[in-house]
């Protein structure tokens, strides 16, 4: 047989690769696999570590006016009724966490750790690490968002840096709108002048381009009518940027942000360039989907894998598992296009994601986790599972795995003992957080990823497995 | 052992019949999108082709409008080189590959004119087992006629077959035809049976892929069976042909099972017939017994590796080989075996591997011997070509023939297939 591994790692999204590194440097054999692309493919490839958190009882006020960068409220609508923020710094906001949140789970110190971790393995691509509080940066919603790192890309456009700031939308691109992203920052207060313009560019492309498409242009200079990418994109900015110049006291420290397609493999070259061509410091404001800057971070992180020496395959998903006489977890059977082959392993960390990343299912009646059966906390009525107010305290948004504080899944309803003696989950698998509003998904997965790997090694490691019990 | 068959007697072209037995339901497919765009991100053709509007469109999209006013298929489908990236990609279970076989059947049969130079030409692409089998009749004789300049022109003003590229050359002996010369198999066993599925391109072009799967599977105790069999079918999906590739179908599943009947698992040297085995034909077709064809089918290495402990078999090894630079064929990616190659190989001593990134190669079978589709083939090439210049050495390393034909042409590189390479490595002289 010889699909054996110290570790098998199930999912291959932020949470899944961050356990299997995190095993690997534990001196585990591991392996990865994942079904399907991991959503940072649709995420801003901003990497969050907790930015609004429930509202207090006793009436204190927002722990995040005045948050160092003067930028106002951060507006976000999901923010407004039962959270407050954004926090300045996330670690001092985490004891206001609830308990079954996996940061009371892991504690601080790991959220610590899967940042450390995070800022190790994608070096100068990314920034903010130098510090604990959170940044505010723009995003395409014209709205401004607390994150704990963010793409070099993306730095020179923070909120908290005073330039006077343009901002380019194109004709062609209609799910991005320059005008109204700069009314919504001026309207969130941002201390510094802002105005947005569509340009004409890449016309010649059909009406719905992909961003794929506009990225390969300028990736590869190609010409478009004639005139290299770079230049014609430039050339259709500089009249615009000239007016807004005229209307700013200091025109010689403008920066320029663009939609965040300035190319896929040649992104550093490609904005210096067109920094150097418009006298101005240019960069990206991250998007929705589809995401660059979450690819290319997608990008990094299997170059991190490799690197590890972490075996690693995509296109084939965990649909069962055979378990033991001591009831731990033997083999995991994978479906490869119709056929299943059993996977065997010490240790399993489960980092399949939530009901997007399709780790948790929901029908009508109940949510379940396919591949272990473990069991799922929700209301019984699904009427209960919403609110009526779409960016409300919706108790699906923290549906998930409720686990002991090794991460090992346990049934909510039980005595505390878990499923599996050597099972750990990790990520949006996990039930307790409402993500999405809290600003806090990547550093979830970051640090119960952490935490699941080094726990999954120590069982691997551990060859009596007795002591875990 | 049924090796006194002809490999392939592809010799039907008649009117084609969409879809006879069943009609599919995609609807609850179409449900799924919600409209995340992975799939976008994912396509290749849609990066370097401004006129293709892509997956989500080919897939969900075009479902909904059909069922909402009977549309015609938009022609576009044609420009999907059924790579499947978006199938691999999309978070949510909508069966991106499945809706484009199905689209690109009913245009060409409801909607492309049947004596159109196009249709010829695809039609020619997708029955390449024909050809093949004509071929290597005069193999020396026909590899000199199409290597002659004029004869790239013609083809290119009469078919549509780019003049750029060179025609692959004809093995002068088939896979079969050697199978036969040796005697078939020489190691027999009752508990270790495999069935080797060599496909048109490892039977005509490179039997000596084939002979390498026989000798490593042999080395390690098996008995290898070499069944009746057709073309796999993926040129004729990636052309719309379904009704060509149904009769394919038909006749593999027939002999395949059989070879379940006798103990055997189905063994793969190509992805791209793995793949066709695996997840098009239940996908496509309502035949008896697909689904056991399908669940017993593996690829060749692939099967080493859950049946043997093929790493200690390799790090024991040692083999004086060139670097080597190694592109995963997208049909090994939608497998989830984009990576056992270089991460066997790197155990090895004497084997330098590098994978080359993760660009589609851009021929996508037929797609690239289409002349109106030529630029856009480099231009998706262009990453890889880029990678295997960096890389060390000059020799390449794919599993899948047309992918070889594609980095041969873009850097005029050797290239050869891992069972080659593990061939080297384990199987004494
Ligand atoms: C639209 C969107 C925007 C986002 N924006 C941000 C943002 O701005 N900032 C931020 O910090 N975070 C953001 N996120 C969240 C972040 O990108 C990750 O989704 C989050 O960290 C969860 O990661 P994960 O690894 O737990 O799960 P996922 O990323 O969902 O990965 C799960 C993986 O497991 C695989 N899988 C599922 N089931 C199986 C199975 N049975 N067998 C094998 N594999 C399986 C899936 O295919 C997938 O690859 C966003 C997410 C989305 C969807
Ligand atoms: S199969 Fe490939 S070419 Fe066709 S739409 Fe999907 S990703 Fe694009
Ligand atoms: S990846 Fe799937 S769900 Fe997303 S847009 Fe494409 S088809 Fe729809």
């Amino acid at each position: 047989m010889g699909l054996e591994s110290d570790v098998l790692v199930i999912g291959g999204g932020l949470a899944g690769t961050t356990a299997a590194i995190s095993a690997a440097r534990e001196g585990a054999d591991v392996r990865l696999v994942s079904h399907k692309k991991s959503t940072l493919r649709q995420s801003s490839g901003l990497v969050d570590a907790l930015g609004y958190v429930p509202k207090r009882e006793d009436g204190e006020s927002d722990l995040g006016s005045g948050s160092g960068s003067g930028s106002g409220s951060g507006s976000e609508r999901a923010s407004e009724s039962t959270l407050r923020g954004p926090v300045v710094n996330p670690y001092d906001a985490i004891e206001d966490l609830p308990e079954e949140h996996p940061y009371s789970i892991v504690g601080s110190e790991a959220v610590a750790e899967g940042f450390a971790l995070f800022d190790e393995l994608v070096g100068d691509a990314y920034r903010g690490g130098h510090t604990d509080s959170n940044a505010l940066v723009p995003t395409f919603g014209g709205t401004v968002k607390p994150t704990a790192r963010y793409p070099a890309a993306t730095a020179a456009g923070v909120a908290s840096d005073e330039r006077p700031m343009f901002v380019v939308g194109f004709r062609s691109l209609s799910e991005y709108d320059a005008g109204a992203l700069a009314d919504g920052l001026s309207a969130s207060g941002v201390p510094f002048p802002v105005a947005g313009a569509e340009v004409k560019f890449a016309e010649a492309f059909r009406d719905d381009a992909k961003i794929t498409r506009f990225a390969r242009a300028l990736d590869d200079d190609e010409p478009i009518d004639g005139v290299p990418a770079r230049k014609a994109l430039t050339t259709a900015v500089e009249p615009q940027l000239a007016e807004f110049a005229d209307s700013v006291a200091d025109a010689s420290d403008i920066r320029v942000g663009f939609p965040a397609f300035l190319g896929e493999d040649r992104a550093d070259q490609i904005r210096e360039e067109l920094g150097d061509r418009l006298g101005a410091e240019v960069f990206e404001i991250p998007m929705g989907p589809p995401s660059l800057p979450g690819l290319r971070l997608e990008d990094l992180l299997l170059e991190q894998l490799d690197a590890a020496g972490v075996s690693f395959e995509t296109g084939v998903r965990a649909v069962d598992r055979t378990v033991g006489t001591d009831g731990a977890v033997e083999t995991v059977v994978v479906d490869r296009n119709g056929t299943g082959v059993p996977y065997a392993a010490d240790a399993v960390v489960l980092a399949t994601g939530g009901l997007i990343g399709k780790g948790l299912q929901s029908d009508r009646k109940r949510v379940t986790e396919p591949v272990f059966d473990c069991p799922v906390a929700h209301p019984a009525d699904r009427y209960d599972w919403f609110l009526d107010d779409a960016f409300g305290d919706h108790p699906f948004a923290r549906f998930g795995l409720a686990t002991d504080n090794r991460l090992r899944p346990v049934d909510p309803s039980g005595d505390g003992e878990p499923e599996y003696p050597n099972l750990f989950a990790a990520g949006a698998v996990l039930g307790g957080a409402d993500v999405a509003r809290e600003k806090s998904a990547s550093g979830v997965s970051l640090a119960t990823g952490v935490v699941a790997g080094r726990g999954a090694a120590a069982v691997a490691n551990d060859t009596t497995l007795e002591a875990n019990r | 052992m049924s090796n006194h068959q002809p490999p392939c007697d592809d010799d039907a072209v008649e009117p084609i019949e969409v879809f006879p037995e069943r009609e599919l339901d995609l609807r609850a497919g179409a449900d799924a999108c919600y409209k995340c765009t992975t799939c976008e991100t994912s396509c290749p053709v849609a990066a370097v082709d401004d006129e293709f509007p892509g997956p989500k469109f080919q897939g969900p999209e075009q479902w909904r409008l059909k069922r909402k006013e009977d549309a015609d298929i938009d022609d576009s489908i044609l420009s999907c080189s059924n790579c499947l990236r978006c199938d691999s990609a999309c978070p949510s279970e909508v069966p991106l590959a499945q809706m484009h076989n199905e689209a690109r059947g009913e245009y060409v049969d409801e909607q492309m004119n049947k004596l159109s130079r196009e249709y010829l030409r695809n039609r020619i692409l997708a029955n390449y087992g024909l050809l093949a089998k004509v071929g290597s009749k005069v193999p020396r004789l026909v590899n000199f006629v199409m290597g002659l300049s004029v004869t790239r022109k013609l083809n290119e003003k009469l078919l549509g077959l780019p003049s750029e590229r060179e025609f692959p050359a004809f093995a002068t002996q088939t896979f079969r035809e050697w199978w036969r010369e040796r005697g078939g198999a020489q190691v027999e066993s009752d508990d270790k049976r495999v069935a080797y599925f060599h496909g048109c391109y490892s039977n005509y072009n490179t039997p000596e892929v084939g002979k390498a799967m026989v000798r490593v599977f042999e080395e390690f105790g098996y008995e290898v069976l070499v069944p009746e069999q057709r073309c796999s079918g993926t040129p004729m999906f990636a052309n719309g042909m379904l009704s060509d590739a149904r009769r394919a179908a038909e006749t593999n599943v027939e002999s395949l099972a059989a070879a379940i009947d006798d103990d055997a698992d189905i063994v793969a040297s190509c992805t791209s017939c793995s793949l066709s085995l695996r997840k098009e034909y239940p996908e496509l077709f309502d035949i008896d017994r697909i689904d056991d064809v399908s669940e017993h089918t593996y690829e060749a290495l692939e099967y080493l590796r859950i049946h043997e402990d093929l790493e200690s078999a390799v790090t024991d090894a040692e083999v004086d080989h060139p670097a080597l630079a190694y592109h995963a064929p997208c049909h090994a990616r939608n497998q989830g075996l984009d990576r056992q190659a270089v991460e066997l190989f790197r155990e090895v001593d004497g084997v330098a591997i590098e994978d080359v990134g993760d660009s589609c190669s851009g021929i996508s079978g037929t797609y690239g011997w289409k002349a109106e589709k030529y630029e856009a083939s480099m231009a998706m090439g262009e990453e890889m070509f880029h990678h295997m210049e960096q890389s060390d050495g000059e020799v390449g390393m794919t599993e899948c023939p047309t992918c070889a034909m594609q980095m041969e042409h873009g850097t005029g590189y050797e290239i050869k297939h891992p069972l080659q390479v593990l061939e080297a490595a384990v199987v004494s002289e």
